[in-house]
């Protein structure tokens, strides 16, 4: 764990340095500049006591002018400290906002590009995560954690310098209270460590009861069980308070601790200093010792700060390798060669041309350079496909069927018979183990995955509207369709209606996936949106089983006019949806075990015959 | 806001006042030792008199180890009082919600709720830790210092004064320019996320319409546009340090000139020259967190007016005082009831019109209607999970507004249409229905309810553990689990809405059978799309656009109403096929 983090905070630094090798350099010279003027200041003090003011006082009539030079000449290096100070922290922004945006947006660029499987088997919020919480510890990393580390850092070697130079036996001490006040705060850092992770467990658990409790919380009213979860409700909250006690005393403590180490280093200065200079020790002079008290205050202060930001810094490095394991992850590959072209009819024979003619062709190249055109028609066959998510689990075996265009094939059987995975094969969410699926007598390995996708329609159950308007809901379907388009689709899908009488008809805004649309006008929505890109075969899974009857009919007839003269594979859970299918498949764990037309399956009394009387529960 | 929220601090006042109080100890302290130092060099160094050094050198030790002491003890303290504290807010409001009526729960999402509870609730616990520890001791920690500093030298203090003025102006200049241009930039933010989430969990959409390319296009728009917005408020916050430091070195400046003009002529001693410059860092430094204080706390008070609105929110619903606690029977009348879920609605329009009804004790009632024909709202009228709007709905003839709430919803149970179970085992679920019910009990109400059947067939039986939201059984199986633990309750009236939609019409009609053998005297009300579900109730009601299209029994209906009719027609084509 401490490994992985380690490495991800170097790739961070090798990333960030490489895209900004001239600005990281600067800002590195700069800060360095900007610590030798503070330093230089503090060591002024023994030359203001011991050369101006001590010589001064002695005179009879005191010439100032010596002094006001040197004064000038130290505004002259404090001038250029806060000019640096400025630059760097100024250039860091660009750093700093420049990584953030590269990696968010490269993040995002990578993510899309990444197959089904990664989502399937990814908590949705844990991909979330990544682009708000460790993308802005990564943020906190760059912009302050990093340069105020090498600031401090700097800071100090400078200051010990100084000292080592000033004198060498004083030093001492600022360096073994240095070392006891790093020993004290890893020592707290470490303990209050362990307690936050401890409070950040049960914020979990507080927020998993709270969830249950709130989802439920109609539930609870209709049983009056509302004292029994205050009651369970108290115990979760105590547990996190003490926890959270915990994690903040030690946090509280650390800065105070420290802070007061410092001054006790600073005590331990002064007394030892007056009693060296008291007993003309190594040339102790009263301008040593308030140089030095200044000094020690400069090595004191950034020993409190890089612990503080220890954590950061830990935080940020286990970010950037959950970033890193996402932009690691390997894209969806495409082998494919056909791809899919507008074409026109010359002499009885397809040509290729660049405008839309409505009419498309498979391009399919041949090794000996020359080009085959076939028409894009809707012919999809399945044969003897295997399939399984993992290598352990088959969940389709051997299985054979074909769809010739204009076709209805529908599938039906309990969840985790296979129906969806079907699904997911045509449209190569997923490649199938064994066997071949053919498009227009095309192996769909060979065609490119956009071009395979185009040629497909689909419509799923959760019918994920993005925010936008409803025009740019429709327009999903076909980037370059008109308004016209647009509305002759929503029209088709019967939609039509009842967005118009929307406030703001096709302008109305849909926010966080649609929520101010009934379940049934964003199905309807769904299926415009399908029915725009005017797709030969089309994929409906489970479109209309959160709908009720009457509001069904509504789907159903914009459905059935979707599906008119399209090859189509529809899953469904009321089976009154596929009663007039050109072939029924009832899927029974990764097998077909009856197929044939509504009619067929009612004659055969088999397990069509006991879902569609009811006697058999479907889940 | 402030008094509303202060008065949940309770038990943990006493650590909320100690921590002030030892912060202050441990900033006398701390301003003590520079002053000390001064006396050290001054008396002892250029007095040469080593027992004076030895007398301040204590001093200071013991001054140093003192802070620490309080120092500790305020974090410590600190920490007690502001998880406490927060620990408290948690409480109170979920005590509240637990008092919320249904139309307060709708006006919620849970989403929003858990941030109340969660997100906004450590951040007022931040807040208060701040408040209670750095706002006391940044402002004393000025004021000590700057008291020093005009003691040591009033000359020196007024340069000071300038200094701190100019350094006041731009710090809060800056926090004043640069908060709106944040909070811009925070919606940005929200509303990229929101394009993220969606295509996480639209990324089949994205893939299917290949729209990869326009997505990244329009993210990385989002995104220019936050980092355009960001640079704008970082190019002004960047301007903190080399301020800082400006201040800094001006006074260093200032103190060297006139401290070696001031000492030469005699009116100060070296050693406070040198404590000026130890005040004028913390001096500077105070500030400094004084400022990044104020801008945390600001940001949390969005937070605190959130929970306050949670804590004070008063439910729509509140039990009658000295209410009825028997309810004599399972009679239920509907008295011309109109019923809008917001008093503020068009006047005219309702989601129930004129409802006039009357269910005898003991009988079952079925009703059928569209999606949006208001069937869930008649029937949560009864158990009073909302209130009529106008006329009145009684059981066993005394209008519902009269019992004790609680004795009313224990008498009549319901299976809602939105079900849920609890994390649990399959016996602490049904204990929701009776917390004392034996096992005999349980048993017997699954029994009812038809799922005694597939619970024998699971491997730890009446002990197996369901997940959050019973998502480890099937939807069929989950409605039977719910209408056995509202069998438990041993209601009088028994509500079912939609609730075997799910199960198989064997089972379903099954369940029916036994409800009419074990419980007959229980007045049942069932909701159904399922025409086979009601079809042998005792009466039938229609809902269509909130109103009463029909009531009558089965025969009655095919013959008079026709959107029983269809429906029924819709349902039995499968059968007529035959």
């Amino acid at each position: 764990m401490m490994g992985n983090n380690l490495n991800g905070l170097k790739r961070v630094m090798k990333e960030t340095v490489k895209h900004y090798k001239l600005q990281s350099c600067i800002v590195l010279v700069l800060i360095l500049i900007s610590a030798i003027a503070n330093v230089y200041g503090s060591v002024f003090l023994q030359t203001l006591i011991d050369d101006y003011i001590t010589p001064l006082t002695l005179m009879s009539t005191p010439d100032y002018g010596p002094l006001l030079g040197a004064i000038g000449f130290l505004a002259c290096i404090y001038g250029i400290g806060i000019l640096s100070t400025y630059t760097w922290n100024r250039l860091m922004i660009n750093i700093s906002l420049g990584t953030l945006n590269d990696t968010r947006e490269s993040l995002f660029k990578h993510m899309e590009t990444l197959p089904i499987a990664y989502f399937d088997t990814h908590a949705h919020g844990d991909i979330m995560s990544v682009y708000t919480n460790d993308t802005d510890t990564l943020r906190q990393l760059i912009s302050q954690s990093l340069p105020q580390m090498i600031s401090s850092f700097s800071m100090m070697v400078f200051v010990l310098i100084s000292m080592l130079i000033l004198n060498a036996p004083l030093t001492m001490i600022t360096i073994i209270m240095g070392i006891a006040m790093i020993l004290v705060s890893r020592f707290i850092t470490s303990r209050s460590g362990r307690y936050f992770r401890e409070q950040q467990a049960t914020l979990g658990e507080v927020n998993g009861f709270i969830e249950e409790m709130m989802e439920g919380s109609k539930v609870i009213k209709v049983f009056t069980h509302e004292e029994q979860s205050i009651e369970d409700f108290k115990k979760v909250n105590e547990r996190l308070c003490k926890a959270s006690t915990e994690a903040n005393k030690f946090a509280n403590i650390l800065m105070p601790i420290v802070m007061n180490l410092g001054y006790v280093s600073y005590v331990l200065t002064a007394f030892v200093g007056a009693w060296f200079a008291l007993h003309g020790m190594f040339g102790m002079t009263i301008g040593t010792i308030a140089s030095f008290l200044l000094l020690n205050r400069q090595f004191t202060n950034p020993i409190g700060q890089i612990s503080q930001q220890i954590n950061a810094v830990i935080m940020a490095g286990a970010g950037a390798s959950r970033i890193y394991a996402i932009l690691d992850e390997p894209s969806e590959t495409d082998q494919g060669v056909v791809t899919l072209v507008n074409v026109r009819k010359e002499n009885g024979h397809w040509v290729e041309c660049s405008e839309n003619t409505g009419h498309w062709c498979w391009k399919h190249p041949r090794p000996n350079n020359e080009v085959e055109l076939v028409e894009l028609k809707g012919d999809v066959r399945f044969e003897n496909v295997t399939f399984g998510y993992t290598k352990k689990k088959v969940i389709l075996h051997d299985i054979s069927l074909f769809a010739k265009p204009g076709q209805k094939i529908a599938f039906v059987g309990a969840t985790g018979a296979g129906k969806t995975t079907i699904t997911n094969l045509i449209n190569r969410f997923y490649d199938i183990q064994k066997g071949s699926i053919t498009y227009d007598g095309i192996d769909i390995k060979l065609i490119k995955k956009p071009d395979l996708r185009h040629s497909l329609g689909i419509v799923l159950q959760d019918t994920n509207l993005f925010s936008g308007t409803i025009m740019e809901n429709i327009r999903f379907g076909k980037l370059d369709a008109t308004d016209e388009e647009c509305i002759a689709a929503a029209k088709l899908a019967n939609a039509d209606e009842f967005i118009r009488h929307l406030e703001h008809g096709y302008n109305t805004e849909i926010s966080g996936s649609g929520e101010s649309l009934s379940q049934g006008q964003r199905q309807l929505i769904a299926i415009a949106r399908a029915a725009v890109a005017n797709p030969p075969v089309l994929i409906l899974d489970e479109a209309t089983s959160s709908i009720d009857t009457r509001t069904e009919r509504i789907v159903q007839e914009g459905m059935d006019k979707l599906m008119a003269g399209r090859t189509v594979f529809v899953i469904a859970h009321r089976l009154s949806t596929i009663q007039n299918s050109n072939a029924i498949m009832v899927l029974d764990q990764g097998h077909i075990i009856e197929r044939g037309d509504h009619d067929d399956l009612i004659k055969e009394k088999g397990t069509y015959y006991q879902l569609y009387t009811g006697a058999f529960e479907l889940d | 806001m402030i008094k509303t929220l202060l008065a949940h601090l309770k038990e943990y006042k006493s650590a909320a006042i100690k921590t002030p109080i030892y912060v202050s100890f441990e900033v006398i302290f701390d301003v003590l030792i520079p002053f000390l130092m001064s006396l050290l060099v001054d008396e002892g160094v250029n007095g040469h008199n080593m027992n004076k050094v030895w007398l301040y050198g204590g001093l200071m030790l013991l001054c140093a180890f003192l802070a620490l002491w309080a120092g500790a003890k305020s974090g410590k303290y600190a920490a007690i009082a502001s998880a406490g504290f927060a620990k408290n807010l948690r409480e109170a409001e979920f005590k509240n919600i637990q008092n919320f009526a249904f139309l307060n729960i709708d006006e919620y999402s849970t989403g929003g709720l858990i941030t109340r509870m969660m997100t906004d609730v450590t951040n007022v616990q931040n807040s208060f830790q701040m408040i209670i520890r750095a706002c006391v001791r940044s402002p004393l920690m000025f004021l000590f210092s700057m008291g020093m500093v005009f003691y040591l030298s009033p000359s020196v203090g007024l340069i000071f004064l300038v200094i701190v003025a100019l350094l006041i102006v731009v710090l809060f200049g800056i926090i004043f320019l640069v908060r709106p241009i944040f909070e811009k930039m925070f919606k940005k933010y929200d509303k990229l996320n929101e394009d993220i989430q969606e295509n996480i969990t639209g990324i089949r959409a994205v893939k299917s319409f290949v729209r990869e390319d326009y997505e990244i296009n329009r993210f990385d728009k989002a995104s220019q546009d936050i980092y355009t917005i960001n640079k704008k408020a970082e190019k002004l916050l960047v301007l903190n340090s080399p301020i800082m430091q400006f201040s800094m070195y001006s006074l260093t400046l200032g103190i060297s000139w006139i401290g070696a003009k001031q000492i030469v002529a005699g009116n100060m001693e070296v050693g406070s020259l040198m404590s000026l410059f130890t005040y004028s860092s913390t001096v500077l430094m105070s500030l400094m967190m004084l400022s990044m204080v104020f801008v945390m706390v600001s940001m949390s008070i969005a937070s605190a007016k959130r929970i306050t609105e949670v804590i004070t929110q008063v439910s729509y619903l509140e039990s009658p005082k000295n209410g009825l606690k028997e309810i004599k029977n399972g009679e239920v009348q509907f008295d011309h009831v109109y019923f809008n879920y917001t008093e503020n609605d068009d006047k005219n329009e309702f989601v129930l019109n004129d409802i006039n009804l009357n269910i005898p004790s003991g009988s079952t009632l079925g009703i059928l209607g569209a999606t949006g024909s208001a069937k869930s709202s008649l029937v949560q009228l009864i158990p009073r999970l909302y209130d009529v709007t106008k006329g009145s709905v009684k059981v066993a003839g005394i209008d519902v507004r009269e019992y004790d709430l609680k004795a009313l919803r224990d008498k009549v149970g319901v299976v809602l249409q939105k079900n849920v179970l609890f994390s649990g085992t399959i016996i602490d679920n049904m204990r929701w229905g009776d917390p004392n019910a034996t096992e005999e009990e349980i048993k017997e109400a699954c029994q009812l309810a038809q799922a005694s059947e597939f619970i024998e067939r699971m491997p730890d039986k009446y002990n197996t553990y369901i997940t959050q939201g019973g998502t480890n059984v099937s939807g069929g199986q989950r409605q039977r689990l719910c209408i056995a633990r509202a069998l438990l309750k041993k209601p009088k009236i028994l509500i079912l809405d939609d609730s075997t939609s799910a199960v198989d019409t064997k089972t379903d009609s099954l369940i029916r059978q036994a409800f009419l053998e074990k419980i007959p005297d229980t007045t049942r009300i069932i909701i159904s799309q399922r025409v086979s579900s009601i079809q042998d109730a005792d009466q039938i009601l229609v809902l269509d656009n909130s109103k009463i299209s029909a009531i009558g029994s089965h025969s009655e209906l095919l013959k008079t109403n026709d959107i029983y009719r269809q429906t029924f027609e819709a349902q039995q084509k499968g059968e007529d096929n035959e």
